[in-house]
């Protein structure tokens, strides 16, 4: 273990007769951020539930912060903490409440509590709203209030279950600033994403998951070099897409890509430039051989 | 920055359950509608016993001290079933992850619910015997017999709140909990809460004088109006204390399996 903050291998589970998690493979350096790309009903929170232990494995072994999952639950809890996909916090009490009572179960004395409280809620842009019911706050607040409450005391280890999803960009950059600050300060945190652009802004370490295996795992460089920088989009009069094409996004590259097509698809398509999408990052990884894939994702 | 806290030791098993007690008071007080019930219903059954149905009862104007034990029990039977909704609530939503990937003794959550419906329900238990008081029931019971009646009361409300919190575990969601919780909420109907057993068809007498119900009632009302015998104070503690343990029971087993699983 040593160095690895996580470190899963061979990892399986089955909910009835349905595998979830079917060999996952991977290791977690310690102080930098990993991302979990995956498209809905990949398996990422089953992964973050057994990473939390919450849910046990049926098969693998899953040692977090050097300390076994199954047998040493505990000491997994004191490394821990877990932001869920679902925002964790009590609509009917207050943020400060919400943050208090954290507190108190984590072993502040009251006094403490109320300091750390109103520290966090400084930090996290909620002073002014931390009197009032958490039903009656937004989604950007809310899942501010619920990293708050992750961070009320220091663990080496932060799990965030699709931290951004439903956030405004302007709340999605916020909370990318302060992701990417945890991690300056020596946290390892451990994400899941639909989106290829957070992964690509946050992570030092991105693994590709569908039907609970992970296809691919690289730098956000690694994987880019593969889908490419830019995509090139055919509409026809129909505004139907009827093809995409990967580029590196320079001039030379895109015009030589239009260059050739212009010869070969009918007059009146049309052409848009975007970034590549997760749907993209698939098309690209399946339609590279199977051999290739094992090579990557081991 | 903020400064980074040196990692503490978690919170005792008693800070854990203070904590947990303190929010489901808190829970209970900001459910207006439900603290509002909680204090119609005893009010309003009350007054529909006496005056709507007790003169066809018992037309000697007596009903009243009759009735009283049943309605106490009807109104912590009712405040206690939102025990299940509360804490299927709290098994569903997101929140009792974040609990279970932290080292303290989680089941506490349940615990801070059944308090805080204890507390309601005693509450709920005072405004009866108000309201009772001022229709005219006489208790006869003297101080100890009081305690005792408050006991048995205070045992109830305990064992049907961790039936309750049970259902809720086990039940999927919130409204199937309530749905489940209802049936209960009939037993007292089906007992000598209101009428006299010997009023039944034969077939229902069996029910009524087998089921739990009935013997916390005649041990309550018989302490209240100075008729009480051991055999049914004991019977009433018996039954009570054998539903609290086999709730508490249930609801740990039906905790831990509930791990992970939504
Ligand atoms: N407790 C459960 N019981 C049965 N099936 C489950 C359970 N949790 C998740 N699943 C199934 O496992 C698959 C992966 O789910 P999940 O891990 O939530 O994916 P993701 O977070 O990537 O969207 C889904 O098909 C889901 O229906
Ligand atoms: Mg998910």
């Amino acid at each position: 273990m040593g160095q690895y903050a996580i470190e899963v291998k061979g990892l399986r589970k089955k909910f009835g007769n349905q595998i979830v998690l079917n060999g996952i493979d991977l290791k977690v350096p310690q102080g930098t951020i990993y991302a979990l790309l995956g498209p809905n009903g990949a398996g990422k929170t089953t992964l973050i539930h057994i990473l939390s232990t919450l849910v046990a494995p049926d098969e693998g072994s899953v040692h977090v912060s050097g300390y076994d999952i199954r047998t040493e639950k505990n000491l997994v809890k004191h490394a821990i903490s877990l932001t869920g996909q679902f925002a964790a916090v009590d609509e009917m009490l207050t943020g400060e409440e919400n943050l208090r009572m954290i507190c108190r179960l984590s072993g502040l004395t009251t006094a403490e509590s109320r300091v750390r409280s109103s520290q966090l809620l400084h930090h996290f842009d909620l002073t002014a709203s931390g009197r009032k019911r958490v039903k009656t706050y937004s989604g950007g607040m809310r899942r501010r209030l619920d990293l708050a409450i992750s961070l009320v005391t220091s663990r080496s280890i932060l799990f965030l279950d699709e931290p951004t999803t439903g956030l405004d960009t302007i709340s999605r950059r916020a909370l990318w600033d302060i992701i990417l600050q945890l991690r300056n300060q020596g946290i390892t945190i451990f994400l899941t994403t639909q989106y290829l652009e957070e992964a690509d802004q946050l992570a030092d370490t991105v693994a590709v998951i569908t039907d609970g295996r992970v296809v691919a795992t690289g730098t956000p460089e690694e994987l880019k070099s593969r889908v490419g920088e830019e995509v090139i989009e055919l509409r026809n009069l129909k505004d139907e897409v009827i093809r995409t094409i990967p580029t590196s996004g320079t001039v030379h590259d895109m015009g030589q890509t239009l260059h050739e097509l212009s010869h070969t698809v009918p007059k009146d398509t049309r052409v848009s430039i975007r970034k590549p999408s997760m749907d993209d990052v698939f098309l690209a990884l399946t339609t590279t051989t199977i051999k290739e894939l094992e090579g990557i994702s081991s | 920055m903020m400064t980074p806290l040196t990692s503490t030791k978690p919170a005792s098993v008693w800070v854990t359950n203070a904590v947990f007690i303190g929010r489901g008071i808190r829970l209970s007080l900001r459910n207006v509608e439900a603290l509002i019930m909680a204090i119609m219903l005893p009010v309003m059954l009350m007054l529909l016993f006496t005056y709507v149905f007790g003169g066809a009862i018992d037309p000697s104007g007596n009903y009243v001290n009759y009735v009283v034990p049943g309605i106490i029990l009807l109104c912590a039977g009712f405040g206690s079933s939102s025990t299940a909704v509360v804490v299927a609530e709290d098994m569903t939503n997101g929140i009792i992850d974040r609990f279970r990937t932290m080292p303290i003794r989680c089941l506490s959550v349940v615990t801070g619910h059944v308090v805080a419906s204890l507390a309601r329900n005693l509450f709920a238990t005072g405004v009866v015997i108000a309201v009772a008081l001022l229709v005219g029931f006489r208790p006869s019971a003297n101080l100890l017999a009081w305690l005792g009646a408050l006991g048995i009361i205070v045992l109830f409300i305990f064992a049907f709140t961790w039936l309750f919190a049970a259902i809720g575990l086990v039940t999927g969601s919130p409204s199937s909990a309530s749905g489940y919780g209802f049936i209960l909420l009939f037993l007292p109907y089906l007992s000598s809460a209101f009428v006299p057993i010997e009023t039944m068809p034969s077939w229902l007498r069996g029910v009524a004088n087998n089921q739990p119900i009935t013997p916390v009632i005649e041990a309550i009302r018989g302490l209240l109006n100075g008729t009480s015998t051991p055999t049914n104070v004991w019977l009433a503690i018996g039954w009570c204390l054998a539903i609290l343990l086999a709730s508490i029971l249930w609801s740990v087993i039906a905790f831990r399996r509930k791990a992970g699983r939504r």
